[in-house]
């Protein structure tokens, strides 16, 4: 039964809900701060009446995707999940969530929680819900101004999942070093994804690694085979540390423009039908093994989860189309190198020369530190651009970053305003062409504001 | 006419975006038609500490830092002396600024030595600098973001590279920011640097290609670009340090 205090958080937080719904408005993580401000104990006072447990999905990349997945996946087996939806994921949007499916007398109103939390909460939030599985997809640089440094972020997250019940089980990229080691502290239940496909990834390093050192004994770490940035076929040469065996595996991959195809092995077993997944990208099947094991870790059959997953739709900017005037806008997020890099991978393996809508904004949810786009492999995309529209608060800084990568100038220009970049880049592609849309996460919601004014796409909270 | 830049440990100081500084050295010397060449120099013994006319030095993690510094406490910190006494240019932000100085005392524990090519010394701060970077010099305004909490102090040696406007530079109390003697240049300016202080960048190309080449002029390039970004980014730090 949840204490007084729970109950006063949940009403104070219900009625400002309700409010803003009154208002028109979606604010996703006000309810939530209030009723924590009320109540520092109110997530684990619901969390804990929820009689399947808690999933928490954290990592730098692919936790929306991740953890979307793994809903459609919980609603065909008939369960229903409290999940994070619109993309708030500190630890008032687990909150917020955990409030619009509460009842007034703080009783949740599904059985199983779904939450993805930021990489850099995860070590304050991941105590207080007692997860039964947390998912770690993967921990690249990202939003430094923030974060600043990986390998001690690395480190608190480790302490922090040591610290969790024997039962919880954890879900882990075994192609990370960074994150396949967050086990070692532990001595419990690990299921281990990854891609096991030799076709996938080379044997050169990539130019910008954030992990290249073994992050047991610090000796350079040795790759049979490079799959993006310090993911892939790693191991120590001087402690033996390596990637651990993987438990649900990628044997093989077919990457198309708009899905792929995964032959699943690995301890778990496997099916005869392979896993479709119908959005596009190496990345987006790596998000697709961490949310099969997910399932696999709740009880959940390899063979239900895949039949799932067919008619998954993409979140928020996360390969989303929308039609404008016969062409197909694809909306691409992206907030770090390693997320540029493998976008840019996934338009790239299409074979065709991408139209680009490019924006770059520095506000706080953007990392206020435009440098990473210096990170960013601009080199690799910049031979195959038909065209690219720049715009955003630096927008200045990107059409730089594109010129230092070779891109000739009547290849590219700036444009001020999000609702011109649109018209304009629209003008320049033929009809029936698609335009990708990359955008760091504030240039993404003025670009989707300015498509809703134009009646393109409905505002991003009634999601 | 050729232009050898060396990436001093591109595996282990590469943080925030440094790598554009050397991706701005080579393509500016590759649209005046001076073919240039980059090669890695990282922790073990290097192949050749005389072939480089200008390295650059970048940032790390704390993990990269330590392995950085004790390997420059031995052969290689020596070869990097002799080349820069040998007319090599040197180009550092951040940690690699301050392991060009002459140490780096932390909180506790005994004192880092650096190379001791810069006349700087490093404490760490409790207060981590992090924001927009604006800074006046006489060659014009320098413009990036800073993100470290170490203190960096000049000797008599040493000249501040720019005078803090927007942000806290060096030490967060005597407003300068950066550090430049002979041809060695440090700073606190992540952004990448170098594409948007193209001026640092022409200067810098200036200095190497005299090792080998002599005095030499480097023609003008379009610089609109540049100077956009330049002026774009002067606005967002005065309006949001």
């Amino acid at each position: 039964m949840p204490d007084a205090l729970a109950l006063v958080a949940t009403a104070a937080g219900k009625l400002t809900l309700e409010g803003l719904r009154l208002a028109g408005r979606g604010g996703t993580a006000l309810p939530g701060l209030i009723a924590l401000t009320l109540d520092p104990d109110f997530i684990s006072a619901l969390a804990g009446g929820l009689p399947h447990g808690v999933v928490c999905v954290s990592g730098t990349n692919g936790k929306t995707t991740t953890a979307r997945m793994l809903s459609d996946i919980l609603r065909s087996s008939g369960w229903e999940a409290i999940h994070n939806r619109s993309g708030s994921n500190l630890d008032r949007g687990v909150a917020s969530a955990l409030l619009a499916d509460a009842t007034w007398s703080a009783e949740p109103r599904g059985n199983v929680g779904l939450f993805e939390i930021d990489e850099a909460s995860l070590p304050g939030v991941v105590g207080r819900l007692r997860p039964r599985v947390v998912v770690v997809t993967n921990l690249f640089r990202d939003q430094m101004d923030r974060y600043f440094e990986l390998d001690a972020l690395a480190k608190r997250i480790g302490e922090a999942l040591a610290g969790l019940p024997r039962e919880t089980t954890l879900i882990l990229n075994s192609d990370d070093p960074l994150v396949a080691s967050l086990a070692l502290r532990r001595d419990a239940k690990t299921i281990y994804f990854g891609v096991d496909d030799p076709s996938v990834g080379g044997v050169v390093p990539q130019a910008i690694s954030d992990a290249t050192r073994c992050p047991r004994c610090s000796s350079p770490l040795h790759y049979d085979r490079v799959i993006l940035a310090h993911v892939g076929e790693w191991s120590c040469s001087n402690c033996g540390l390596t990637r651990p065996a993987r438990d649900v595996a990628a044997a093989k991959i077919v990457l198309g423009p708009s899905g792929s195809e995964i032959v699943l092995a690995g301890t778990v077993g496997g099916i005869f039908e392979p896993l479709r997944v119908p959005i596009p990208g190496l990345y987006n099947a790596y998000n697709a093994l961490a949310a099969v094991a997910a399932a696999g870790a709740l009880g959940i059959g390899l063979a239900e989860a895949t039949r799932a997953l067919v008619n998954f739709r993409p979140a928020f900017g996360r390969h989303e189309t929308v039609q404008v005037k016969g062409r197909t806008l694809r909306l691409v997020l992206v907030k770090n190198p390693a997320g540029f890099n493998a976008a840019i991978g996934a338009l790239l393996e299409t074979g065709r020369n991408p139209r680009i809508l490019a924006a770059l904004n520095d506000r706080d949810a953007d990392g206020r530190d435009v440098s990473w786009i210096w990170d960013a492999d601009f080199e690799a995309l910049a031979p195959s651009v038909e065209h690219a529209v720049i715009t955003g608060v630096r927008s200045r800084d990107l059409a730089l970053r594109f010129k230092y990568a070779g891109l000739a100038e009547d290849r590219m220009e700036v444009v001020d305003s999000s609702g011109a970049a649109i018209d304009r880049a629209v003008a320049l592609a033929p009809e029936g062409c698609e335009v990708a849309v990359v955008a760091t996460y504030t240039a993404m919601l003025e670009l989707r504001a300015a498509l809703a004014r134009a009646g393109m796409v409905s505002p991003f909270w009634e999601d | 006419m050729d232009l050898h830049i060396a990436h001093l440990y591109p595996d282990l100081m590469n943080i925030y975006g440094d790598r554009g500084n050397v991706i701005a050295l080579s393509q500016r010397a590759r649209w005046r038609g001076i073919e240039a060449e980059v090669r890695p120099y990282s922790v073990g013994q290097w192949a050749d500490p005389d072939w480089p006319d200008v390295w650059f030095f970048g940032g790390g993690q704390d993990q990269g830092q330590d392995i950085v510094g004790a390997d420059l406490a031995g052969k290689n910190g020596a070869g990097l002396r002799r080349s820069v006494e040998g007319g090599a240019a040197i180009f550092s932000v951040c940690g690699g600024y301050q392991l060009l100085g002459h140490e780096y005392v932390p909180e506790v524990g005994p004192a880092i030595p650096g190379v001791g090519i810069l006349d700087v010394t490093t404490r760490a701060g409790k207060k981590r600098f992090v924001g927009n970077l604006l800074a006046d010099s006489t060659d014009g305004q320098l413009i990036g973001f800073e993100n470290h909490s170490g203190r960096t102090f000049l000797g008599t040696s040493a000249k501040a590279l720019g005078t803090v406007v927007v942000g806290n530079g060096n030490n967060g109390e005597d407003k300068t920011e950066g550090a430049i003697q002979g041809k060695v240049i440090g700073c606190y300016l992540h952004g990448s640097c170098l594409p948007k202080n193209p001026w640092i960048a022409d200067q810098l190309l200036i200095w190497a290609l005299a090792r080998r080449h002599g005095d030499v002029k480097v023609d003008p390039l379009d610089d609109r670009d540049e100077l956009a970004a330049r002026e774009q980014a002067i606005g967002v730090a005065r309006a949001r340090p």
